[in-house]
């Protein structure tokens, strides 16, 4: 079969059969992650798509930025006032109700509004308990998330896709392959009618979860849906079972894009795995590299306690304070904390205001400022205003404030080198994770880039889990040259990245300072060296706050320099042996 | 509205762990709560929906808010303390705490409607109000929003709900079991927030074809008809029902003889647990679970079976030590009690 074109099997049919099945039984399937660019492709899918639901199919948008009070639903405060009695408003979920949900950019989308659309996924209802409201209202919608990741790290969050039948990627076809659109009328009513008498046999159910143990896809998830897909093609054929046709459709729909290994010989079931592509519903436990790098294990050991002694325990908390001495503009970088502390976190007082923007208006402070006024205000307005209880007027909202620290994402840049010679690493290794342990604490996101040989490399994007961090640290392999401009490069790419999200992201690098591979990979120390320190001044030019830990034996001038290039802080890691090292950590346990 | 009926707790396939700490946790509601973390699709929600609807009611005032126990005059709420209050069974409250609530909705505050409609300043109360005497569930616990996280610190220790907030005054029990659950890849739980939690699990999807089979068939039979499906389940959520009732009569004469209570000291030391939360909680886990298999003395089979959920999550750890706790508690039973 081929991917391109539009025949059948082809990439661009096989994402217009995930929509219609989709219209089909939305609930069941949950729904489809889109990944493409804004364009022609994408609108000729979304048209196709739309073209099969019926008129009064409720399809509502959601934007990125969507506050709970619109998504979930809260209080109408408009009408409240008129009112005089609290009155309820509907959310985007419980209004998509029967119908669908589209989720633009839902690469960016954050892990709290995705767990507020997967609770009401889940459960077929939203439960409000917001703003002196508890209701419950009927959610049962489709999902269409519209994916405009360009690396292959920016996908939407995990818990979305594994809820979501159908991953189909459109990034690859171009407007020629589309073709003629070919319109079946297909009856999706009729269809739904036959649908619930649509029955599924063991062997086919046997048969969809094998190949997904095959296929390595873990969550059982992936099995239900491809079930319900199956079962979903029987009804579109007029068939009362879902038979091995079906099956093998559904595989190759739900299964292919997230296949985390192939399958030794190629299964029946499986005619079309050309993107085994990494995914992050890889298993816990298979990680060959771990094995590797078994020998030096004792040693890490060692010198993670020795880092320890050598690292300021406060040094992030450092970074976070750090002030505009070095004379560079910061605006930037807080902007995006404000603007979220003006929604989340602790409450902190109320301000005057106008509940706009995401802020949340306090009912009760503005019916106590409204109160005092009321008597007067009757007395100016006359009798006919005598039916509303309560005279409220713009001037006395109030707002609560919200005092949040602002997210931090730190960035670990690791120089994996040769030259910092293998012993240097795992120094540098333990110093990483003695902070994660302290990001940890502070509950900062991390994300890790390594840099050596060739180019620098993003290990892990930014995220809580410990776990994942741990894992792609230990497997991290070094020798190589030294290429310091690149990883300074991708640290500045990503830092950018972070802010854009409107986290704030502080750049610690691990190195010795002694770049040999310029940009672009090719070897040479005087290139790489300016290369590097060109890279450094744009990480100072970015007014990123950035810490350059010194992991060469001595304290070095040129990593200093560096340093002074990035507007950095300088810090040697010196070496410590044992004794000093269990000295200083009774000190540093016993305070 | 009428909702469908929740996935049968019986026919859950696999997952005997997570299934018989929440049946401890339901026996026993000191044992203090149960947090669930693992893989997306293993079943966590469905779990502890179904535990709701096996639960057997329980009596409790009429119109109280709390819904007090009439037999418990100490635990009464300050309405039901005077006078004698009629009471009636009720199902016992499980409590979703969804994401997205806002704080007066949880600890409860001044009653919109009455304030606007006739001006009169009264409480209404919130979710933990809701939740006493029953279970509070947070699914994504580590996404719950810090500030609620704090509130909840505060009252799953005290067993009372403080409100100081718009002119009220007001403090009410607050007994409930914590039941959370979470999927560590989208961050980790606050340390103090664990800590809350009596029991601990780690669930993982099965690996075997034919539970997996089992668990995709039975899904599929419920989602096709929910009622069909619980009605061909009834008989055994009734004896699941039964072995939980029994369990909770058999609880107060359950014996601890001192060598249990030696042997669940030394399995802490030997571990570093801090404190004595690890010990009470591991003994009053074995308790329940002697009560659950109706043996009259906490023994070593009990012990061994409830020291993973009970101590995993207590001990000192490095915390990027990700795979050690499970494997040090095992280890650690293996020494005491030999393999």
């Amino acid at each position: 079969m081929n991917a391109r074109g539009n025949g059948e099997g082809s990439v661009w049919a096989d994402a217009v059969l995930a929509g219609l099945l989709v219209s089909i039984d939305p609930a069941g399937l949950g729904g489809v992650a889109l990944r493409a660019r804004v364009g022609p492709v994408r609108e000729r899918w979304l048209a196709t798509w739309r073209a099969r639901l019926a008129r009064d199919v409720p399809v509502r948008p959601v934007p990125l930025h969507v506050p709970d009070g619109r998504l979930l639903g809260g209080l109408d405060l408009t009408t409240t006032l008129r009112a005089g009695r609290p009155v309820a408003e509907r959310g985007i979920l419980s209004e998509a109700n029967g119908g669908y949900i589209v989720l633009a950019m839902a690469e960016r989308l954050t892990g709290a509004v995705v767990a507020r659309v997967t609770a009401a996924l889940d459960c077929g209802e939203v439960v409000i308990q917001r703003d002196g409201l508890a209701l419950r209202l009927p959610a049962a919608f489709g999902v269409i998330a519209l994916d405009e990741g360009a690396e292959p790290d920016e996908r939407p969050p995990g818990g979305l896709l594994d809820r979501l039948a159908f991953h189909v990627d459109l990034e690859g076809v171009s407007v020629g392959d589309l073709g003629a659109t070919n319109e079946d009328p297909i009856e999706i009513t009729m269809v739904r009618a036959r649908l619930k008498d649509v029955r599924i046999d063991d062997n086919v159910l046997e048969a969809l979860t094998a190949t997904a143990m095959t296929l390595g896809i873990a969550s059982l998830r992936a099995v239900s849906l491809a079930a319900r897909a199956a079962t979903a093609l029987a009804a579109l054929n007029g068939r009362a079972r879902a038979d091995e046709h079906d099956a093998a459709t559904a595989a190759r729909l739900v299964f292919a894009a997230r296949a985390t290994r192939l399958p030794a010989p190629p299964l029946e079931d499986e005619p079309n795995d050309e993107h085994p592509e990494e995914s992050e519903f890889d298993s816990a436990g298979d990680d060959p590299e771990d094995e590797s790098r078994d020998t030096d294990r004792p040693l890490e050991d060692i010198v993670l306690a020795a880092a320890q002694a050598a690292i300021p325990v406060a040094l992030l908390a450092q970074l976070g304070r750090r002030d505009g001495a070095t004379g560079q503009s910061r605006a930037g970088g807080r902007a995006g904390a404000m603007q979220k502390a003006r929604r989340r976190g602790r409450p902190a007082g109320t301000l005057r205001g106008e509940p706009r923007g995401g802020a949340r208006l306090d009912l009760v402070e503005t019916l106590r400022s409204a109160a005092p006024w009321q008597g007067l205000r009757r007395r100016e307005a006359g009798r006919e205003t005598v039916f509303a209880r309560i005279d409220v007027r713009p001037e006395d909202f109030r707002v609560t404030r919200f005092k949040q620290r602002a997210q931090t994402t730190t960035i670990f840049v690791v120089d994996a080198s040769g030259s910092s010679a293998l012993n240097r690493l795992a120094e540098a290794k333990g110093a990483v994770e003695l902070l994660l342990a302290e990001c940890y604490v502070r509950r900062d996101q991390v994300a890790l880039i390594a840099f050596r040989g060739p180019g620098a490399e993003l290990l892990l994007p930014p995220t809580r889990s410990l776990v994942r961090a741990k894992r792609s640290l230990a497997a991290l392999p070094g020798g190589g040259g030294t290429p310091l401009a690149a990883g300074i490069d991708a640290a500045v790419a990503l830092a950018d990245l972070v802010r854009r999200r409107g986290d704030t992201p502080t750049v610690l690098v691990f190195t010795d300072g002694r770049a040999n591979v310029a940009r672009g990979g090719k070897p040479g120390r005087a290139d790489a060296e300016s290369d590097a320190l060109g890279a450094a001044r744009q990480l100072r030019l970015a007014g990123l706050s950035a810490v350059l830990l010194d992991t060469s034996p001595r304290p070095h001038p040129e990593a200093e320099r560096l340093a002074r290039e990035m507007g950095a802080r300088y810090m040697p890691l010196p070496r410590a042996d044992a004794a000093t090292l269990s000295v200083a950590i009774r000190t540093s346990v016993g305070e | 509205m009428t909702r469908a009926a929740p996935f049968p707790f019986s026919a859950i396939v696999g997952q005997d762990e997570m299934k018989l700490a929440l049946l401890i946790a339901a026996v026993d509601q000191s044992v203090g709560g149960v947090l669930v973390f693992g893989d997306r699709g293993t079943g966590k929600s469905t779990a502890v929906r179904a535990l709701a609807a096996l639960l057997p009611p329980m009596r409790a005032v009429v119109g109280c808010p709390y819904g007090c126990d009439p037999e418990r005059t100490a635990g009464l709420c300050d309405a039901c303390r005077d006078g004698k209050p009629r009471s009636a069974m009720v199902p016992v409250p499980v409590i979703d705490l969804p994401l997205g609530a806002t704080e007066d909705r949880v600890v409860g505050a001044l009653d919109l409607e009455r304030a606007l409609t006739q001006g009169v300043k009264a409480f209404e109360p919130g979710l933990l109000a809701r939740a006493h005497r029953g279970f509070l569930y947070i699914d994504e616990a580590n996404l719950l929003e810090d500030h609620l996280v704090d509130l909840l610190l505060d009252v799953a220790a005290s067993g009372e709900n403080v409100v100081e907030r718009e002119g009220l005054s007001v403090r009410h029990p607050a007994r409930f079991v914590l039941i959370g659950s979470g999927n560590p890849e989208e961050g980790e739980l606050r340390p103090q927030l664990l800590d809350r939690f009596g029991l601990s699990l780690e669930v993982k999807t099965p690996d075997d074809l034919k539970l997996r089979v089992e668990v995709v068939r039975r899904r599929d039979a419920y989602e096709r008809d929910p009622a069909a499906f619980c009605s061909k389940w009834k008989n055994e959520e009734a004896k699941v029902r039964r072995r939980l009732v029994a369990a909770r009569e058999r609880l107060a004469a359950i014996e601890v003889p001192d060598s249990a209570l030696e042997r669940a000291a030394e399995l802490c030391i030997r571990l570093g647990t801090d404190g004595l939360r690890g010990e009470l909680t591991l003994m009053r886990a074995a308790r329940a679970l002697a009560a659950l298999d109706g043996d009259a003395a906490v023994g070593d089979a009990h012990l061994k079976r409830v020291a993973p959920p009970a101590l995993r999550h207590r001990l000192r750890r490095n915390p990027l030590d990700d795979a050690g706790s499970t494997m040090r508690v095992e280890r650690a039973i293996a020494d005491l009690f030999g393999a």
